[in-house]
């Protein structure tokens, strides 16, 4: 966006320069931009900083089905993939694989066709939009889309298709720790199947609470709000566990 | 009354039948823990089985609280049997006996006689319970550890914080005596009428049994009913593992969701209990006793 | 003397029956009162009426001078009974079971108190033994001594020789003597045997269809002089509005269809006779057919009743 500007810009200064110094300039512009390929490899190179970290914060769990408190937890991780979520003294449901919690899990290995698709907007961020097409005929993961902040090397947002479980988003939003590419927070959007169990297993008390209305799209939300990170201190197997 | 209570204390905790409740208790509460510390993450998996296609489950759902919640929900559903076994014999045995008319005979009042017999089947219910807690609650804890609890209903889960559970049980078990007590004084009501117990156990058990059957079936008549059934109330101890819900929909640990639906069930349990015994007080006042 | 017991008038009815029918009776202290007729005659309900088991239709009982109604506790605080067949609590021991008696008529006994009191039936070497090994015989005597446990003035006996043996009715009867002897209680006993009543009562009811037929000392009922004298006339109600009018209405004790019955000595046979002719009454028959105790036999062999109770 800010080429683009000082294009117009100069343009308005200088009319006469017009037509050749913005064919300079946006020959340059393109120049500088990365294929999708080299910027989700930069990406992954900033994120790669990060041997291992151990993250606290809260988690709210917005399943319509689903009434808990807002859970105290700890993230652990270790390169190249390991990651686990811990609660102290309660107990939790994650939306499977809760590894796609973790932004450095969707750059996991290299078996797969960056394609670039554009740019937009998220909130007031300039991102490019990547679609990542996973090679292995094996993988759960039929599409990954992200958009990611060229300008900082963040990605602000991943929306993966898989093939058993519909699509996940998610969003995330950068404070201290941008410099190592881990978010302050995630949101993680999902598809919730029905649940039901049968009545007479229960005996169910009713209170005259009103029963949720099971939403139409029936998505499921998981926001993890992270206060800090402690990062490249060592993480041992027994946390992972 | 101290004395005359402390006297139906003595020949119910003198009587062999007392105790059978107690054993059945313990065999169930076993057998229970036995099934789920060998099948455990089985029983687990059905009761999840809807959420954990999309979840994975942190923490340690299987735990003493969780094993508890389970004992109690299959327990309560029949300690009230044996609750009714002693209750319904409060007055029909000693009528059987042929002792009921030697303690009329005797210079105390009809009402305090019945008082105490009915306090002592509370009393009865009571210990009974502390059993079932110290074996289901405690036993369960030490053995299965404890954690956050998961509470299934049919239609949604509700899960609490590991500490936000103990206390949540002691008002359950509160509660569960009370409702104990309501069947105590539904036997108790029935025995005045007999003059052996089988009849009023029987029919005690047959009111708890059909009841609860109304209650269960999904029948829209039944279900416009049900709140006249004290079976329906009798349950209420599970509103205690409820948790109210903040503006963003997230549940707040340390608050139960319907607090005046649980006392209003807990009331509707009181006037039941004032209701039976009330009653049996009342008619045996006038009753001939010809046993 | 002082009146023990002073019932009047009292009447019972159970729907369609009436099991007592305007009782009235007085028992003196010191008396052993036996109180008679067959099964379902009453005597159990009129039993039951003076120990508040059932509330009377009608009539009133006083117990050493108070009225039951309004006196109750004290009333039964003095009382002693034993009904029927004391089954008592199979699962408690003798020794528990007197216990917890005199708990409920607030009386605590020391330890050899309680021995005492089993000794006096024969069952202190059976002081520990559960009610359930039994038999019952000694359940009848544990049953007195439960009655006597908190040294009551009155003990009242309902049948207490139902289901014994004849060693155990011999004790019974000497149990019961040695009340009125030694202890020099009050005793109201019932039975459905006249020979047993006899030998131990010194004054008697005796009842049938819960009415009263004759009462009185023993030694008056069963004067070997007495007779029962059934009237046949051709004018049964004239008949027998004379006698009512009579000296001799005391002495009524039935009027059916065969005729009227009176208890008379041989002697007065002839006054009365007389008596009946002056006054216009013509006699078809005058039989003098049974003494008392054949009569009482007559009554008690006679159809049985509804029972109100299962004895």
């Amino acid at each position: 966006m800010t080429i683009f500007s000082k294009h117009k810009n100069k343009a308005n200064v200088l009319p006469v320069m017009l037509v050749l110094t913005s064919y300079f300039l946006l020959l340059t512009s393109f120049n500088k931009e990365l294929t999708a390929d080299e910027l989700v490899k930069k990406v992954k190179a900033k994120m790669d900083k990060v041997n291992d970290y151990v993250a606290t914060g809260k988690m709210k769990t917005d399943v319509v089905f689903i009434k808990a408190p807002v859970a105290n937890i700890k993230s652990y991780y270790k390169k190249p993939n390991r990651f686990a979520i811990k609660r102290d003294g309660g107990v939790s449901l994650l939306p499977k694989g809760g590894v796609s919690v973790n932004v450095s899990s969707l750059l996991l290995t290299d078996e797969y066709t960056a394609i670039d698709a554009g740019k937009t907007t998220l909130g007031t961020t300039a991102v490019r939009i990547i679609k990542l097409l996973p090679l292995s005929e094996k993988s759960d993961v039929v599409l990954t889309t992200m958009y990611i902040d060229e300008a900082n090397l963040l990605i602000r947002k991943a929306s993966t298709t898989t093939k058993e479980n519909g699509t996940y988003d998610m969003e995330m939003q950068f404070g201290k720790y941008a410099d190592w590419g881990l978010p302050d927070k995630v949101v993680f959007s999902f598809n919730t199947k029905d649940y039901k169990l049968p009545k007479g297993i229960t005996l169910e008390y009713d209170d005259g609470s009103k029963k949720p209305e099971l939403p139409k799209n029936k998505k499921g939300k998981v926001e993890i709000t992270y206060s800090s990170y402690v990062i490249n201190k060592g993480v041992t197997d027994a946390m992972l566990k | 009354m101290w004395s005359l209570l402390k006297i139906e204390l003595f020949k119910v905790f003198k009587r062999p039948r007392t105790y059978i409740a107690f054993i059945a208790v313990w065999a169930i509460v076993s057998l229970i823990q036995l099934a789920i510390y060998v099948d455990g993450p089985k029983y687990m998996d059905f009761v999840l089985r809807d959420v954990k296609e999309s979840f994975d489950v942190i923490g340690d759902p299987l735990n003493g609280y969780f094993v508890c919640f389970v004992i109690l929900q299959t327990l309560l559903i029949h300690v009230p049997l044996l609750v009714a076994l002693v209750s319904a014999d409060m007055v029909a045995g000693e009528a059987n006996m042929g002792t009921l008319r030697l303690l009329i005979s005797k210079p105390v009042s009809r009402t305090k006689l019945l008082l105490s017999k009915f306090f002592a089947s509370a009393i009865y219910a009571i210990i009974l319970l502390i059993w079932i807690a110290i074996l289901g609650l405690f036993l369960s804890m030490v053995v299965f550890g404890t954690d956050g609890l998961i509470n299934a209903k049919s239609y949604e889960i509700i899960i609490l914080n590991g500490n936000d559970v103990f206390w949540r049980y002691l008002c359950a078990f509160g509660f569960a005596a009370l409702a104990l007590i309501t069947v105590s004084s539904l036997g108790f009501f029935f025995s005045i009428f007999a003059e052996n117990s089988l009849g009023p156990i029987v029919a005690t058990m047959s009111v708890i049994i059909v009841f609860t059957i109304l209650t269960t079936l999904d029948i829209p008549l039944f279900q416009s009913v049900k709140d006249f059934f004290f079976t329906t109330h009798m349950i209420g101890w599970k509103g205690f593992f409820e948790m109210k819900t903040d503006a963003e929909g997230m549940s707040i640990p340390g608050t139960i969701r319907n607090l005046p639906a649980v006392l209003r069930s807990a009331g509707i349990l009181l006037l039941h209990i004032l209701i039976f015994t009330g009653s049996a007080i009342f008619i045996f006042n006038r009753k001939d006793v010809l046993s | 003397m002082e009146a023990i017991i002073k019932v009047s008038h009292l009447t019972k009815t159970f729907r369609e029956l009436t099991a007592v029918n305007d009782l009235s009776f007085t028992v003196q202290k010191g008396d052993v009162y036996g109180f008679l007729g067959q099964n379902g005659a009453g005597k159990s309900t009129s039993i039951r009426m003076l120990l508040t088991l059932i509330q009377p239709t009608s009539g009133s009982i006083e117990v050493f001078g108070y009225n039951l109604q309004h006196h109750r506790k004290e009333i039964l605080r003095n009382t002693g009974a034993v009904i029927e067949r004391p089954d008592l609590y199979k699962y408690l021991s003798a020794y528990e079971t007197l216990q917890l008696f005199a708990a409920m008529s607030s009386v605590k006994l020391t330890r050899q108190q309680y021995m005492d009191q089993l000794e006096l039936v024969g069952l202190a070497q059976r002081a520990n033994s559960k009610v359930r090994t039994f038999s019952q015989g000694m359940k009848q005597r544990l049953g007195i001594a439960v009655a006597l446990v908190h040294n009551p003035e009155l003990i009242v006996l309902d049948e207490p020789t139902n289901g014994l043996d004849p060693q155990g009715i011999a004790d019974m009867r000497n149990l019961i003597l040695m009340l009125r002897e030694k202890m020099k209680k009050t005793v109201l006993v019932s039975s459905h045997l006249l020979s047993e009543v006899e030998q131990i009562a010194n004054r008697m009811l005796i009842i049938d269809k819960g009415k009263k037929l004759v009462e009185g000392t023993v030694s008056e009922l069963f004067h070997p002089d007495d007779t029962v004298v059934l009237i046949e006339t051709t004018n049964q109600p004239a008949c027998e509005e004379l006698l009512r009018n009579s000296n001799y209405a005391t002495q009524l004790i039935g009027i059916d269809a065969a005729g009227i019955e009176l208890k008379l000595r041989k002697e007065e046979v002839p006054v009365l006779t007389k008596m009946l002719i002056e006054n216009n009454i013509s006699i078809l028959g005058i039989h003098a057919c049974h003494s008392l105790e054949d009569y009482f036999l007559k009554i008690t062999t006679a159809n049985q009743h509804v029972e109100p109770f299962k004895n």
